[in-house]
């Protein structure tokens, strides 16, 4: 278990990164966090010639809030949102999602960009992305575009991403303090990958729900926003006969799935999994 | 001062915290890496090995020289196989050792190895053993028609008597799922070869290093004068490590061969795929209950699937013929009918691990009394009360004898402790919120501490059993104890050291304990079956008390008094009602320097004994307090308790530890891990991502309550404690899911009992489906 050879290289800046990744494209790997990549390399399912490490670039090193956005650079690690990152609903949601994200000694190196970039179906940041409509700043020699979550995401490991471009910032809409939120996980061990999870978001004026966010992942091949039930939760009053309205949810987003099975779990209990993680998140920012 | 029964903190503790613990991998970094190339199939014949020119490479037909591993029972319906070191035509399960390369480092090595080509014709592979049993079945050795490589059978004359007397006949199909003991540190060998003397040394981390020893020399053919075998620091190894595997012969052969030294670090994918596994068995029973819950006999069909070879040197009889003679556990009856079959099949052999049957018939034993105390009306700690054991010694119906123990006592402990009364409060409270509790019991038997009767009954050819120990103190008073058995984790040293301490009246400190290297210490069995407190303590206290005896003597010549009033203690041997006293160092000394004037003594103190005892039961009860989440079937512990009497504790929190360990393993068993083949028996759980260790997230405060019955059959007075845990969580964790979710009728008889069946029989009966 151990990598086959590879050239390891360190810019000293971004423009150096961008040059190198347009000479060197499929051939390179940018190596972040590692927490990933390098097993997988160590397994030998990766077997990249080269890798860019891009840990010395300061200019993808930041994170704040700027024009009602959040702004998370590449080097950005998991560990970064362990308290809030940012006042209001998101911060406090970031915070309680980021403790289901592997392990301590892995948050402190893994990056929320390289979560984004790998594209496990099972990530969270990947359905915190999805389901709260983030923008992805991907960057090249060629010059920079922004990319909506719901087109970054093509399926299992596969993104938007150009083989000479770098997923440099992530921005995420900040919440005003009237929104409210809910995740939920079900995962077989402390920080083991989800086999259902759900994020849920509502904003809510004069007892009722006026926006609505719901996504569900750890099924099929990428995140899933639940734009359907969004719809029907809006107008939605939230007091207590929300209750029946979260089971009727509940009941549908099953229904709105077709998972794969695996060892784990097979998709008739992947369909309950959701069903009980969007129940438990609406309830949490709901009830 | 008295040391057995102290809390003492494991002397080994220092080093293996402050990094300096020497593992196999940390002395092999100047050895050439070896790496093993391993079958991608289960079942097929090798047509072609296409090698690259340009490095180190052996196949089996390098090797033909080379006897296969074939352990041997001698018994009518045992099976011999042979297991090649490397195969020549045929491979028998996925991840079976087919080449080998040595280059200058791992990664290098791994590159050549992906550049060997094995051609194989792929034939159908046996995986399922239910499946093997078929009488259609192909058999997957040539040499076994039926697949059935051992088959213990016994049926009492009351059996059929039983069975028309019962008033409830209880039947029950238990599944347990196959697993790895999954031990920290992974197999590992380093063979270094002496040009100046020829000899070998290979330093592993292995339980048996004596063991090894002769089953390499035998295999290889040279004298086991020729190798030395070393047991370093071992992290961990749960019977796993018992076994002679290829890899270690090859190690040797290459050293030899190629007249350097080689290493083989193994990595988790080959542990999961290629080391040992355990406890896939499927128990099949039927159980005659009188009207008042009386077990009035038993019926039982036990298969375990022993995979593609039998291990060495216990051979595949160990989790069948276990089954057999143990399934009657802890409970008192007489009619006893069984049949228990090893099971060969495509897939890794299976080995002891942590238990061995226990786990699985302690489960298949108490989720029976469950059911029968359901259906009769009966509490399930009074149908238990109504049937375990309370006259001592007892004879099972398999004949074995069990010593003084405390079945009840240990059940109305721990329940007291658990405060049943108050739990079932809450459980209807919180039910009524739709939160769902239960509780669940085990009690079962752990035999422990058996020498050679017990392995003579199984027939087998390599009887293990007694433990031999060399007690020195030197001329300073310190003491040095070679011992055969050997160590990889448990703090046997700091154990053995207290024992000593007070046979001779000196600090443990001062007791250096050397194990695990066959050039040093006296031929023993190593470190299996809860075995090294009772039996390499039992030879540690006998080889210490004759030193001890010598010492009283010479205490006795120099202070002119008879050695019946020495006492040895803190250091002095002092005369009983007097204030004369020497210190132990200047009774040491004089030993050697001045030996002639201790008539009819010989010069120095050095003794020697040997221990080989028939076995002891130590006895315990679980209690599993559970809540079940019905919407995903996910279960959390809420509490653990465990009332245990292993006899005497020697160090009290070395036996916690052992019973906290055993528990986590019992956890995984009953929740997390298992092995997964597909059909064509390519494994699906190759890394710690699909197979699930529990984490400590996962495992909550283990409760333990001591009983210390005092038996004769242990010179220690201590029994083995190095299993109980594993045995008896998964009974326990199971009937407290089965307990709390007792509203839906649903009874669950599979191992482990994961979120996805749990939820499987809660859609089954209909409960949160959204439909």
């Amino acid at each position: 278990m151990k990598a086959a050879a590879f050239d390891y290289l360190r810019p000293a800046s971004l423009g150096e990164a961008l040059a190198l990744l347009a000479t060197h494209k499929d051939d390179c790997k940018i190596l972040a966090g590692g927490q990933s990549l390098v097993p997988a390399m160590n397994f030998r399912l990766a077997r990249p010639a080269i890798l860019i490490d891009i840990n010395d670039l300061d200019e993808l090193d930041h994170l704040r809030a700027d024009a009602g956005q959040l702004k998370i650079g590449a080097l950005t690690r998991h560990a970064a949102f362990h308290r809030p990152v940012v006042e209001g609903p998101l911060g406090t949601l970031l915070a309680k999602v980021v403790r289901h994200i592997a392990h301590y000694p892995i948050r402190q190196r893994g990056t929320f960009a390289g979560s984004l970039s790998h594209a496990d179906p099972a990530s969270e940041w990947c359905l915190v992305a999805t389901t709260l409509r983030a923008e992805m700043v991907a960057k090249s020699a060629r010059g920079e575009r922004v990319i909506a979550a719901s087109d970054f995401f093509h399926g299992t490991f596969t993104t938007a991403l150009e083989p000479d471009e770098i997923l440099a910032e992530i921005r995420l809409p900040i919440m005003t303090p009237d929104w409210r939120v809910g995740f939920y996980e079900f995962s077989r061990r402390a920080g083991d990958f989800a086999l259902g999870m759900a994020v849920a978001a509502a904003k809510v004026e004069d007892g009722t729900i006026r926006e609505a966010r719901l996504g569900v992942g750890g099924v099929g091949d990428r995140a899933i926003r639940l734009g359907a039930l969004e719809d029907q939760l809006v107008g939605t009053p939230a007091s207590s006969d929300v209750i029946d309205s979260i089971d009727r949810i509940a009941r549908e987003a099953r229904g709105m799935i077709e998972p794969s099975g695996d060892i784990h779990a097979s998709p008739e209990y992947r369909r309950d999994l959701i069903a009980a993680s969007v129940k438990r998140a609406l309830t949490e920012a709901l009830a | 001062m008295n040391w057995i029964g102290r809390r003492l903190p494991r002397l080994e503790d220092p080093a293996l915290l402050k990094g300096g613990g020497s593992y196999v991998a940390d002395r092999a970094s100047k050895a050439a890496a070896v790496c093993f190339v391993r079958s991608p199939v289960a079942r097929g014949t090798i047509v072609d090995i296409e090698i690259p020119s340009d490095g180190i490479i052996f196949t089996g037909r390098d090797l033909v020289d080379v006897k296969p591993i074939r352990p041997i029972l001698h018994r009518p319906d045992y099976v011999a196989i042979g297991q090649p070191v490397l195969p020549v035509d045929r491979v028998s399960f996925c991840g079976q050792a087919i080449a080998v390369v040595v280059a200058d480092d791992p990664a290098l090595a791994e590159d050549v190895a992906e550049q060997v080509f094995v051609d194989i014709d792929v034939a159908d592979a046996i995986i399922d053993f239910e499946a093997a049993l078929a009488l259609d079945a192909t058999p997957v050795h040539p040499d076994a028609a039926s697949n059935v490589l051992v088959e213990g059978r016994m049926r009492t004359q009351g059996l059929d008597k039983a069975f028309a007397d019962a008033a409830e006949i209880v039947t029950l199909d238990v599944r347990s799922h196959r697993q790895s003991a999954a031990p920290m540190e992974n197999r590992g060998g380093l063979a270094e070869y002496d040009a100046a003397s020829g000899r070998v040394t290979l330093t592993a981390s292995v339980q048996m290093p004596h063991m090894l020893r002769t089953g390499i020399a035998d295999t290889l053919g040279m004298p086991e004068s020729d190798l030395r075998v070393i047991a370093p620091d071992v992290g961990g190894g749960f019977g796993q490590k018992m076994s002679l595997f290829p890899e270690y012969v090859v190690l040797v052969w290459l050293a030899r061969k190629l007249k350097r030294s080689v290493a083989w670090i193994e990595d988790r994918r080959e542990n999961l795929l290629a080391s040992a596994h355990g406890r896939d068995q499927a128990f099949s029973l039927r159980g005659a209950f009188a009207g008042d819950g009386r077990l009035l006999g038993l019926d039982a069909d036990l298969r375990s699937n022993i995979g593609a070879f039998s291990c060495y040197p216990v051979t595949c009889g160990v989790e069948p013929l276990m089954a057999f003679a143990e399934l009657p556990g802890p409970y008192d009856f007489a009619e006893y009918g069984v049949r228990s079959r090893g099971v060969t099949t495509n897939t890794c052999m299976m080995a002891p691990y942590r238990g061995v049957s226990r786990p699985t018939l302690t489960f298949s034993m108490e989720r029976m009394m469950d059911v029968a105390a359901k259906r009769l009306g009966i509490d399930a700690a009074e149908i238990r009360r109504r049937n375990l054991i309370k006259t001592f010694p007892h004879r099972s119906p398999t004949g074995l004898v069990y010593d003084e123990g405390s079945y009840l006592q240990a059940m109305e402990v721990a329940l007291d402790a658990a405060d049943l009364p108050a739990f079932r409060e809450r459980q209807a409270a919180m039910r009524e919120r739709g939160q769902y509790l239960g509780v669940g019991l085990s009690v079962f038997s752990e035999r422990t501490g058996y020498g050679t009767p017990a392995y003579a009954a199984r027939g087998m050819e390599i009887v293990p059993g007694y433990e031999i120990v060399d007690c020195s103190m030197d001329p300073s008073g310190d003491v040095v104890l070679r011992i055969g058995s050997s160590p990889h984790g448990q703090g046997l040293k700091t154990s053995l050291a207290q024992l000593v301490s007070d046979e001779l009246g000196i600090e443990p400190q001062r007791i250096r304990i050397i194990s695990g290297d066959t050039d040093a210490t006296p031929y023993g069995w190593g470190t299996f079956a809860s075995r090294s407190m009772v039996i390499a303590g039992g030879a540690s206290k006998l080889a210490a008390g004759k030193v001890a005896v010598k010492l009283k003597t010479i205490a006795a010549t120099l202070m002119e008094t008879s050695p019946d009033n020495i006492e040895l203690k803190d250091g002095w041997a002092r005369v009983s009602h007097s204030n004369q006293a020497m210190e132990i160092g200047a009774l040491a000394r004089a030993a050697y320097h001045q030996s002639h004037r201790f008539k009819g003594l010989l010069p120095g103190l050095h003794e020697s004994a040997v221990y080989d005892p028939g076995g002891t039961f130590s006895n315990a009860c679980h209690v599993a307090m559970v809540e079940v989440d019905i919407e995903t079937g996910g279960v959390r512990i809420e509490r653990f308790l465990v009332a245990e009497d292993a006899g005497v504790l020697i160090n009290p929190m070395i036996v916690d530890g052992q019973i906290t360990g055993g528990v986590a393993q019992g956890i995984a068993n009953a929740l997390f891990e298992e092995i997964v083949y597909d059909d064509t028996g390519n494994l699906l759980t190759a890394s710690f991502a699909d197979y699930l260790p529990p984490t400590a997230a996962e495992i909550p405060e283990i409760e333990i309550m001591h009983m210390e019955t005092v038996s004769p059959e242990s010179v220690t007075k201590a029994k083995g404690v190095g299993e109980g845990g594993a045995i008896g969580a998964p009974a326990a964790i199971v009937n407290a899911i089965c307990d709390a979710l007792s509203p839906f009728g649903i009874e669950l008889f599979e191992l482990p009992a994961t979120p996805q069946r749990i939820r499987e029989a809660l859609r089954r009966a209909g409960v949160a489906t959204y439909a």
